[in-house]
């Protein structure tokens, strides 16, 4: 796995060197969400009887910027590399499908976790969530950025384009994180909508993820836990067959 | 043809054919020869000829419709690990990764190959490619003759015994030509094989031991490049002026600017051909006569391959 290490060491190192743009811009974004949202609805919103709204808030904005900065980079990466071309270097290689699939995701799994420790290390100054299972909190990371780096692959070797990848994050992760209950419990929902909800991968994510820290959720984090399982598996045998088959990368 | 040895071919293409638009577009036409180890192989044709698609399909960057290729013994699809491992390719376009230097780059590549600790041949890459002082500066900062060096030398980076020049000569400085030409020769010296293309056909009649032309994705010419130009018995007239030629002449000529070459099969055809340039009365400076050379071949094969 000499090939995969080194394009993994690459993939961390290429957003690495643009850190400020990568983590510390995301980290910014999520204190001004927990800001806006945490100071005007502190005192009108009540999800746990135990636990206040920006506590509550915290972790869905920590898990959201995982999400979304795992998708971004396995999907920039590779959009990048095939508009400039450049990804001919990685063709020419022997590298093998899982090869790629493992450095792909992998880095994407980096960044969402040093985003994420970022957001968590910044917001919890102003309200600390507390830790019920840090179990729960380490699967859901890694299993969620893991399933967003996926579909990043997936995303990045699909779009021929920057403004369809762009189409990809603003119609599809976008609306997916954000109906999620980042921002609110599925309780609060009319019954249709919880059950749409329950119909979205990203609402399991953050859910089994807030349970980690405070010992209550929405559903099962067993369930939770199935759900973005069986949603991981699915697309990554979705990425590593469009890898075999060099799906837009290979004429 | 080199001597046949028990080594399987260098490279070996096998009945190759590339179709798209559902066959309607044949890109390659059913290749097939083969490269032996420690050859200097010449492809050329014009443009759209099917070079760079032929390239591809051995590199593993397209995959043919129908047919076997193989480097080194290895089917590129069935092993392609082992196959692309054989295989250093410099790519026609200029294409570099920004975020990285120069001596990242190399390591980076070799990493893909599985070399570690690779750093030696990296500076001695860097040292034949005159890139020493560049080692550290970013790709985006380097002007394009230095991004070609880069490329030549991330494809030499995992010392593959077969290397594949996709016209790597192109658009860059003398200096540049004789430095790459240099050190690629003496990789060939030292029993690299390799596969170049390029426009530049004083190069390839430098350089290559045997030439394949190929044309419409078909091989019209393969052999020896000394087979291939004593093939040609033609004499070659070039000459300076600035009038206007008679049509007869023009016809068969080649201009490029003031210079005119003129192809005669013979003597007779010389004394012919200059007898009516004076029976027009034009004017001509600096005549020489001498044998066709690899362009005045190339020229005639693809007439001949249009008829």
């Amino acid at each position: 796995m000499n090939g995969a290490s080194t394009l993994f060491y690459k993939e961390v190192l290429r957003f690495w060197k643009v850190a400020f743009q990568t983590v510390a811009a995301p980290v910014l974004t999520a204190v001004m969400y927990l800001l806006v949202f945490g100071h005007t609805l502190e005192d009108h919103v009540k999800v746990y009887d135990t636990v206040g709204y920006t506590q509550f808030l915290i972790p869905g904005l920590v898990m959201m910027s995982v999400l979304q900065n795992a998708f971004a980079n396995s999907s920039s990466s590779l959009i990048q590399s095939k508009i400039t071309g450049n990804l001919v270097f990685l063709l020419l290689t022997p590298l093998s499908p899982a090869a790629w699939f493992v450095a792909y995701v992998g880095a994407a799994v980096v960044r969402g976790l040093a985003v994420g420790t970022g957001v968590l290390l910044v917001t919890a100054w102003f309200a600390p969530p507390g830790l019920d299972n840090l179990l729960w909190v380490l699967v859901f990371t890694v299993l969620g950025a893991g399933l967003m780096g996926t579909l990043g692959l997936i995303a990045g070797l699909w779009a021929e384009k920057f403004d369809q990848l762009a189409a990809f994050q603003n119609f599809i992760i976008m609306p997916m994180t954000f109906l999620s209950g980042v921002f609110y419990s599925v309780h609060s929902l009319p019954g249709v909508w919880q059950a749409i909800s329950h119909l979205n991968p990203f609402f399991f994510m953050i859910d089994g993820f807030r349970r980690g820290f405070f010992g209550v959720s929405d559903v099962s984090p067993w369930l939770s836990l199935g759900v973005v399982g069986v949603s991981f598996a699915v697309t990554a045998g979705l990425a590593l067959s469009l890898l075999k088959r060099g799906y837009k990368i290979r004429s | 043809m080199p001597s046949p040895t028990s080594s399987p071919p260098a490279i070996s293409f096998e009945n190759v054919r590339k179709t798209y638009r559902g066959g309607q577009l044949k890109a390659l036409d059913g290749v097939t020869f083969d490269i032996q180890p420690g050859e200097f192989f010449g492809l050329l044709g014009p443009n759209g000829a099917g070079k760079t698609t032929l390239i591809s399909v051995l590199a593993g960057l397209a995959r043919a419709t129908e047919g076997r290729v193989r480097v080194m013994g290895h089917d590129v699809v069935d092993d392609y690990a082992a196959a692309r491992k054989a295989l250093g390719v410099v790519p026609q376009e200029l294409v570099f990764d920004p975020f990285f230097s120069v001596r990242e780059t190399l390591r980076i590549q070799s990493g893909y190959f599985g070399v570690k600790n690779n750093d030696a041949w990296i500076d001695e890459l860097l040292h034949n490619l005159g890139l020493t002082d560049k080692a550290h500066a970013n790709m985006r900062q380097l002007s394009g003759g230095m991004k070609r060096r880069v490329l030549v030398a991330q494809a030499l980076v995992h010392r593959p015994p077969v290397i594949v020049l996709d016209e790597p000569t192109a658009g860059v400085d003398v200096e540049l030509r004789q430095t790459l030409w240099q050190f690629i020769a003496r990789l060939n010296r030292e029993g690299h094989t390799v596969l170049l293309t390029t426009h530049y056909l004083e190069e390839a009649e430098a350089l290559c031991q045997r030439i394949a032309m190929l044309k419409a994705g078909r091989i019209v010419a393969l052999d020896r490049t000394s087979q291939l130009l004593a093939g040609t018995h033609s004499t070659m007239l070039r000459f300076k002026t600035d009038a206007v030629l008679p049509a007869d002449i023009a016809a068969r000529a080649r201009v490029t600017g003031r210079i005119v070459q003129v192809t005669a099969h013979d003597a007779h055809e010389v004394e012919t051909t200059l007898a009516e340039l004076r029976k027009v009365g034009c004017p001509i400076e600096d005549l020489e006569i001498g044998r066709a050379d690899l362009e005045d071949v190339f020229l005639e094969i693809m007439q001949g391959a249009e008829q």
